[in-house]
């Protein structure tokens, strides 16, 4: 039975847009075999509830988001990761917070859990005291030949970065191994938002990766929206994706500008630093917050457009439209710049498949995927703009991808001015329950949200799924073989989130 | 394409902002903290090392924005270092998570005396919206003596040079009565 069927051969949970299928722990465990035998079924994530395991898969042939659930009896369901490596580091994550152990898993290290919180098991149905023990020492994968030797780097690092541990093993100056060690900003974010209204837990959906606040924002409105079954308004549909494209804006102008500068070329840095610094100015003239944190909300839009925000908006997207060409001739024209990125950090294609990397990562190896057209929402379904795709890999093809994409939103963005429909900008929620996902496309590649509301419309189960949990083990591939000196420069060219994936 | 370029900047006029002014019962109760013989081993100069403890990273983005050209943090003498070794300020950003607790006390014993420890953001001030989670112990108050709040979520980069500023003027020398 291919993995589709087996997983529709489940009973239907009503979960909306996309129907979860709940399995039983024999059929589930025939799902390792059938995923390995059916590479379209890509792994979106993985998480739990209490005695309860759910994935989410994108059906690539459909075009649609699948989920299936399995009871863990006794603690215990079978692993995916042999056939699926994404699913490894959520197994990983799964057992710290909830512990629910993948049975025949890769990998069963700790990874959230640095043996630091007052309990274990912080999400299952009882916690259980932590003994009050000193914190192990974290073990990392080994790296044996002539010569090679560690370098640990982190949590606290030289620049004004996120915290995460990265273990170098390298022979000379080349790269032999990276490992990461992350879960160090662990808030405990996904329990603070149980037993909340969707409208109360939005702020913690706003906060799970600033820079992505929009984004996550968004997919947690859209799946509280869909749970509940409510339509938002048509104007807020537009100044969402309005407040979406401006944050892609800002932070690939923002990226770019730090990759050049990780290669010590700091003109574009400074020019990209200013026009990022007008398209927030602008965010906080129309939306009032500069990085729009906290402005959609599930039923719609927290403000409506300032009355001068469009011309604001419209005069910094003109100053990007105008530099943008030239500094891209200045990026390529010169050799110093263009040797450290082309070539460096080169990710295979095969991985980014492997891994359903999402984003201008897997767009930069040929991975042509962009939830704003598969599945697809509104307004893009009326908008329709270019998916940009590289072949190369590499950096250079990551901050082309990205430029591409930045001019592309300059587009967006004004036609959503142009076409902004008049009305209301919030609707009333609904009472009642209900499950509901949405995947919303971020800067970064496609963030999932994913909840369960009671009758009483309080969060009994929820998970929010930054892209970066598919990305980051890419990394460690891509800058294998390269020389120490560039991880900075591939590290930025990936820009994954700590916070996103550390919960 | 890049010279010419480089020579209209020259002659154009700056793209910074003027300065911001520190707020002054900031400034009064900075000042109280510190020392004569501190004061003058600081003196009109800041090194600043960032340590996040555990942000959602908005405030990492104002923080990397305060570098821009339209604030220009270095024509006050406040400069971003890699190393706590270096740094006369540690500026903290996010909830004290429990993760990074050690991290943090290490990076305290690694910054010499006399130093200065803010707190930027709302998260930073209390905990802000996770501090009721077992993954974190609050603000970054519960693990390091903090001397300075900066509220925000996130503070603006206005807001946060306010703050650094009122350390520059706390560290003049007091004004004869
Ligand atoms: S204060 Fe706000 S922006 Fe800063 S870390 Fe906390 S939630 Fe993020």
């Amino acid at each position: 039975m291919s993995a589709v069927s087996l997983i529709r051969a489940g009973a239907p949970q009503g979960a909306r847009p996309f129907e979860r299928h709940l399995l039983g722990p024999e059929a589930w465990s025939r799902l390792p075999q059938a995923l390995a035998a059916d590479p379209s079924l890509a792994l979106l994530a993985l998480w739990a509830e209490p005695g309860m395991v759910h994935a989410a898969f994108l059906d690539e042939a459909a075009g649609a988001p699948l989920l299936a659930s399995v009871p863990a009896e006794g603690g215990r369901y079978a692993a995916l990761s042999p056939a699926r490596p994404g699913a490894i580091r959520f197994e990983r994550m799964i057992r710290d917070l909830w512990g629910l152990v993948a049975e025949g898993a890769v990998d069963l290290r700790p990874w959230l859990d640095h043996g630091r919180w007052p309990v274990m098991g912080p999400m299952s149905a009882s916690p259980a005291p932590m003994p009050g023990a000193e914190p192990p020492q974290p073990a990392f994968l080994p790296a044996e030949g002539e010569g090679i030797h560690q370098i640990p780097v982190g949590p606290i690092h030289a620049g004004v970065i996120e915290p995460g541990h990265f273990r170098f093993h390298i022979q000379g100056e080349v790269v032999v191994r990276l490992e990461a060690r992350l879960g160090y900003k662990h808030k405990g974010t996904l329990s603070l938002m149980l037993g909340k209204s969707p409208r109360a837990a939005a702020a913690f959906a706003a906060r799970l990766s600033g820079d992505s606040t929009v984004a996550h924002g968004w997919a947690f409105a859209a799946a509280a929206e869909a749970a509940l079954g409510l339509a938002v308004p048509p104007r807020a549909v537009a100044l969402r994706a309005l407040m979406a494209e401006l944050e892609r804006i800002h932070n690939h102008l923002n990226d770019w500008g730090f990759v050049c500068n990780d290669a010590a070329f700091a003109f574009p840095h400074a020019r990209c630093g200013l026009l990022r610094e007008g398209v927030l100015r602008a965010c906080q003239a129309a939306f009032g917050h500069r990085l729009m944190m906290d402005r959609v909300l599930p039923g719609g839009v927290a403000t409506d457009l300032a009355p001068d925000g469009a011309a604001a908006i419209l005069a910094a997207l003109a100053a990007v439209e105008a530099e943008v060409p030239a500094l891209m001739r200045i990026y390529e024209s010169h050799a110093s710049l263009q040797d450290r990125v082309v070539g460096t950090g080169f990710l295979d294609p095969a991985h980014a498949q492997a891994f359903a990397a999402g984003g201008f990562v897997g767009r930069a190896s040929g991975r042509r995927f962009d939830a704003r057209f598969m599945p697809g929402y509104a307004p893009y379904d009326l908008l329709a703009p270019p998916v940009a795709v590289e072949a190369g890999g590499d950096v250079d093809a990551r901050v082309r991808v990205r430029v591409a994409e930045l001019r592309n939103s300059v587009m967006l963005a004004r036609r959503l001015l142009a076409e902004l429909p008049e009305g209301a900008t919030m609707a009333p929620l609904p009472e009642g329950g209900g499950e509901g996902t949405a995947l919303i496309e971020g800067f970064r590649g496609e963030c999932l949200a994913w909840m369960r509301l009671d009758d009483g419309g309080l969060i009994r189960g929820v998970f929010l799924r930054d892209p970066s949990w598919l990305q980051w083990p890419l990394l460690e591939a891509a800058i294998e073989g390269n020389i120490v000196a560039d991880f900075p420069l591939c590290n930025k060219s990936f820009n994954c989130s700590y916070s996103g994936v550390d919960l | 394409m890049l010279w010419p370029r480089l020579a209209r900047a020259l002659l154009a006029k700056p793209l910074t902002d003027p300065a911001v002014a520190a707020p002054a019962e900031t400034v009064a109760a900075l000042a109280e903290r510190l020392a004569a013989t501190a004061r003058a081993r600081l003196g009109r100069s800041l090194a600043i090392r960032e340590v996040d403890s555990g942000s959602c990273n908005g405030c990492e983005l104002e923080v990397n924005a305060l570098q821009n050209v339209a604030y220009d943090l270095e024509r006050f003498g406040l400069r971003f270092v890699a190393s706590p070794k270096h740094a006369d300020v540690l500026l903290v950003t996010g909830p004290a998570c429990r993760n990074m607790a050690e991290a943090m006390e290490r990076a305290l014993a690694c910054t010499p005396e006399p130093r200065w420890v803010v707190a930027a953001g709302d998260c930073a001030v209390d905990g802000g919206v996770f501090k009721a989670s077992y993954a974190t112990h609050g603000g970054v108050g519960a693990v390091l003596p903090v001397d300075l709040l900066i509220p925000g979520c996130p503070p603006s980069p206005a807001q946060l040079l306010e703050g650094l500023l009122a350390l520059l003027e706390a560290e003049a020398e007091p004004r004869k009565k």
